[in-house]
């Protein structure tokens, strides 16, 4: 097992032990999608043409729970400082922490969406368009938070920062998944296009997600 | 090399400066001797005030964990923890060992990943007289095997060392 393995295991280990992160992110996505009917009136086909956006807005907010303890676990208890000495390369170290988090978080509220598209009044074929959208972008939410939480990550309350600091980050993301949900619904455009720039959003940020976050690591911890 | 000197006076900070935790405003550290590859904290171990340890895991996976991702052979855990007197606690929680059970826990990690430098951080603090013996004990292993020590302490090690005191004028 090499050494970013090892930390990928220890880190689904310890979301498994801990519990609770799977199932508060997808309790606050089925609050947040139980009270958008409860704001904006139970007009059916108004909520099945919202419904991706509601989706998908819902699993970003919930994707941010708990992306402050991402780093910030480890720099208290002085783990991080072995992991900068570990002799493995940061981003490979910063890439396997993003992928448990992902795995413990990300993926829950992915397996959650097609049960929450019901609440919606979502045809099967929307609730696929995106389910298959939130799987291909919440690794890309994932590492955009990772950015986030190596740079609030030595600062006091840096956890409230956070948000401020990814959301905006996070936007073009949000636009080609909703943008590929609706497509695959609703039409004019087809979906690839969206969709496939969704994809390249996320492998840019998986490439480019962990290096920044070494490289604010680095900076931020001196 | 025992680090002395008062509070404040830079004993940690020169530790985390040559374990490469911090980055010097002016001048390099250099290792002679050492695996010219590898930085000078690749080719050491840092004891700091924290003990890296996860309190939901057990003394076994804690110390797994490190052994493994710092490169170290997984299969001597065992005797890893009877040298420090963990033996028979491999499946207790890390979050119920004493914070002198946890420090001898860290103090695991320095035996079971063989590295030529120990960079020690008050590493007496929260051991008892057992286990500062202990640690003596190893201490005089590893610089027997020809390993380097520097230490940051107020109080004495139980070893012959060069003393550096920082914070005076001399």
């Amino acid at each position: 097992m090499t050494p970013s393995t090892t930390l990928l295991v220890r880190d689904m280990r310890l979301a498994t032990r801990i519990g609770g992160s799977a199932a508060i992110g997808v309790l606050f996505f089925l609050i947040v999608v139980t009270l958008v009917p409860l704001a904006v009136g139970p007009d059916l086909a108004q909520l099945r043409r919202i419904g991706p956006a509601i989706l998908w807005l819902g699993a970003l907010l919930a994707s941010l729970l708990a992306l402050d303890r991402l780093l910030a676990a480890d720099h208290e208890d002085g783990s991080l400082d072995l992991i900068l000495m570990g002799g493995t390369p940061l981003e490979l170290s910063l890439l396997a922490k993003a992928a448990a988090h992902w795995i413990t978080t990300g993926v829950p509220l992915v397996i959650a969406t097609p049960l929450l598209g019901l609440f919606l009044n979502l045809e099967p074929l929307a609730m696929g368009a995106v389910t298959m959208t939130l799987l291909v972008g919440t690794p890309a939410l994932t590492c955009i938070g990772l950015i986030g939480a190596a740079l609030s990550v030595a600062l006091r309350r840096g956890g409230l920062l956070l948000p401020v600091l990814v959301l905006p980050l996070t936007i073009p993301v949000l636009i080609f998944g909703v943008a590929a949900s609706n497509a695959a619904v609703a039409g004019p455009m087809s979906f690839s296009p969206p969709f496939m720039i969704l994809c390249a959003l996320t492998l840019g940020s998986l490439v480019l997600g962990p290096f920044a976050a070494a490289a604010a690591l680095r900076h931020g911890l001196e | 090399m025992a680090l002395l000197g008062p509070n404040g006076s830079g004993k940690s900070s020169l530790l985390r400066l040559i374990a490469g935790l911090l980055r010097p405003s002016a001048g390099h550290i250099e290792l002679e001797g050492g695996i010219a590859e590898r930085t000078v904290g690749e080719q050491a171990h840092y004891l700091g005030h924290l003990d890296a340890l996860k309190p939901p895991l057990t003394v076994a996976e804690n110390l797994g964990f490190w052994t493994r991702y710092l490169g170290g052979a997984a299969n001597r855990a065992d005797a890893t923890l009877a040298a420090v007197g963990l033996s028979g606690l491999e499946d207790l929680p890390a979050a119920y060992l004493s914070a002198g059970q946890r420090r001898r826990l860290s103090l695991a990690r320095l035996i079971a990943v063989p590295r030529p430098i120990w960079l020690l951080d008050e590493p007496t603090s929260a051991l008892d007289a057992a286990g500062q013996d202990r640690l003596t004990e190893l201490m005089r292993e590893h610089l027997a095997i020809g390993g380097m020590i520097l230490a940051a302490t107020h109080g004495p090690l139980g070893i012959e060392a060069t003393e550096l005191r920082l914070g005076q004028i001399v």
